[in-house]
């Protein structure tokens, strides 16, 4: 009968060795982060449902969501428990412009204030907030310009995938609610990513390019192992997508990447240990880009 | 399983039990055949005898409810104070003096994992090495001849100590199956001094025998391995074939063979008594987690200064070198007592 130790220390026992309970054994400095989480404020808001609530929305909740200024959920229905906003839809496939049009609606009116940049995400959509800070710490929140996973068909300036995320500038915002009000746009279709970008095109908002200094891709529309370990060149629509040249194995990813899609809820904290947690102690990363804020040129840091 | 040792004492002969002896070896041939059928009779109901007698002392004990007194042999990462205050030649200079030397045994039929070690984690060791079973016309590996476990480990450990042992002072030996960040595991032995006997891991009681098991990766001091390579020349205390009756896993019998030696298993911890050694992956962890403290999963499981994990499919190797040596949060920077620069060569970390 073998049984392991667990360390939970709720049996008694003598130790050999004593242990130091919740000490730090490196310190961490957090200044950079710290300034760019009041210099470059992010509202994130996450398209669920009442049925993926418990199930995806929760472990959002509980990972990427909490690193962003703002986080609000968005449902057909409302709910004070979760908490979710009410958007006075119906579910479904076919509702997904219809819920990006009214949530960004709700933002503009009631957290117009509060942030600079507005982020779509979806509950399978896992974020690194700090990493979007430092993309956008480059851009000013006044110009009309939105980043994301960058498609190239359909839309002449392209536009950004749903799945994978995007981030509207503040300037952006306003110019997509301006436009319902003046009818310039409209609910062309369901398929909320490309109307959205239809909208943008129409509005002179820019579509950005969210790629890295070494030109890799920050936004994934899939998850890291389908990204690093597949070639996605020979993938059927792939090619037909994606704005950019497909970069593989090791460069199609970013170290400062932004965001991946269909993450399970598991992965949602398995990608939260990866990025804010587990490193390699001393180790010295072979990207580390400069940080720009706003043409001030501060020292190698990250 | 449960596994019953004999009492051992590191500096001499200990009593050990008469039929713990194996067997007779001097008989004449013509009277071997008559004898060697009561023989083996008596063994098997001694054998019997000893299973029935060890359940009941063990169930007489109250083994299962934790309530005795029994030895746990932890082992804590250095904290904080340990490494402030130091320069940066000091720092250098503390960080080429930890050299890590890999063992991974591997067999043909480990194939994928084998590359995916050899392009992931095994470029971060000093020197890493892969000990195959068998010659593999793809790579190159230092050929055992051999299928046994215990006789792979056996061997790796001792031509790893004949040609290195003024080399390296840390041995690590892993499985294909294992991820390990070796900037960890220096970290963790930054202030443990090798000409000690350290045998570290994620450690498991079998009785009165605790063992590091090896799904988790095992660290000998050179120290160790020294001890190691003496005790092999012992048939008694530590055979390579045969011995006890009932055949223990490598990783236990690696423990007894240490154990005669007064080297004994310790399990690692980081300062919060997390495992730092796993003998399973993150998701695994993960799950347990999301299932047993869902309030806590990430804070309540794995260490932020894990070493090792286990159970990884090839693919799964690639995307843990990516999430632990490229994919990081902007703007959190560490202030630490050691440095290690990427390796020549390489471009996934």
């Amino acid at each position: 009968i073998t049984h392991t130790h667990t360390h939970t220390h709720t049996h008694t026992h003598t130790h050999t060795h004593t242990h130091f309970l919740g000490q730090d054994p490196y310190r961490e400095d957090n200044t950079t982060a710290a300034e760019l989480y009041s210099k470059v404020r992010i509202l994130c808001w996450v398209m669920t449902g009442p049925s993926n609530l418990e199930t995806k929305a929760r472990h959002v909740q509980a990972t990427w969501a909490r690193h962003c200024n703002v986080a609000l959920f968005m449902s057909s229905v409302r709910d004070d428990g979760f908490p979710t906003v009410g958007l006075d839809v119906k579910e479904g496939r076919d509702q997904l412009y219809w819920k990006t049009i009214r949530a960004f609606h709700y933002v503009h009116q009631h957290h117009l204030e509060q942030a600079d940049w507005f982020l779509k995400a979806d509950d399978d959509t896992f974020v690194v907030l700090d990493n979007l800070r430092w993309l956008l710490a480059n851009h000013t929140p006044e110009a009309p310009v939105y980043f994301g996973k960058r498609f190239k068909p359909f839309v002449k300036q392209g536009y950004m995938s749903g799945g994978a995320g995007y981030v509207l500038s503040k300037e952006a915002l306003r110019r997509f609610v301006e436009g319902f009000r003046t009818q310039v746009c409209t609910h062309t279709s369901p398929v909320e990513d490309l109307a959205l970008g239809l909208c943008m095109e129409k509005m002179g908002v820019q579509a950005g390019d969210s790629r890295d200094t070494e030109g890799r891709e920050t936004f994934h529309p899939f998850p890291p192992e389908r990204h690093l370990m597949e070639n996605l060149q020979r993938d059927y629509y792939y090619p037909t997508y994606s704005f950019y040249p497909i970069l593989l194995g090791a460069q199609s990813c970013s170290d400062l990447s932004v965001s991946f899609h269909y993450v399970s809820p598991e992965e949602m904290y398995v990608l939260e240990y990866m990025s804010r947690h587990l490193r390699p102690y001393g180790y010295r990363p072979r990207y580390q880009p400069a940080l720009t804020v706003w043409n001030r040129t501060e020292p190698r840091d990250g | 399983e449960e596994v019953v040792i004999p009492p051992s004492s590191p500096g001499g002969g200990g009593a050990r039990p008469r039929w713990a002896r194996g067997p007779v070896r001097s008989a004449a041939p013509e009277k071997m055949i008559s004898e060697s059928s009561s023989f083996v009779k008596g063994m098997m109901l001694g054998g019997l005898f000893c299973v029935f007698v060890t359940f009941i002392g063990h169930n007489k004990m109250g083994h299962g409810t934790k309530a005795h007194h029994h030895e746990h042999h932890h082992i804590q990462a250095p904290n904080k104070e340990d490494v402030s205050n130091l320069s940066e030649g000091e720092r250098m200079e503390l960080s080429h003096s930890i050299r890590v030397y890999c063992i991974i045994l591997v067999k043909p039929k480990d194939l994928g994992n084998w590359a995916a070690v050899k392009e992931t984690w095994s470029k971060h060791c000093d020197k890493a090495e892969f000990y195959s079973s068998e010659s593999v016309k793809v790579f190159d590996s230092i050929v055992l001849n051999t299928n046994e476990m215990w006789v792979m480990m056996r061997k790796a450990y001792k031509l790893a100590y004949e040609r290195y042992q003024d080399e390296y002072n840390w041995f690590f030996l892993a499985h294909p199956t294992t991820f390990a960040v070796i900037e960890n595991l220096k970290y963790f032995l930054l202030k443990k001094d090798a000409s000690q006997p350290f045998y570290i891991g994620h450690t498991v009681k079998s009785g009165e025998l605790e063992y590091v098991d090896g799904d988790g990766g095992i660290v000998l001091s050179i120290e160790s391995l020294k001890r190691l390579s003496k005790i092999f020349e012992d048939p008694d205390r530590c055979p390579e074939q045969g011995g006890l009756i009932w055949k223990l896993s490598e990783d236990k019998q690696l423990a007894v063979c240490l154990k005669y030696t007064g080297v004994l298993a310790e399990n690692a911890e980081d300062s919060e008594g997390k495992d730092v050694f796993n003998t399973k992956s993150v998701g695994s962890l993960i799950k347990e987690a999301m299932a047993n403290h869902p309030q806590q999963v990430v804070e309540g499981s794995c260490s932020d200064m894990a070493i090792t994990f286990n159970g990884l499919a090839p693919n799964h190797m690639h995307v843990m070198m990516y999430g632990v040596y490229r994919l990081r949060a902007y703007g959190h920077n560490f202030k630490d007592a050691l440095v290690f620069l990427p390796p020549a060569g390489s471009d996934n970390d």
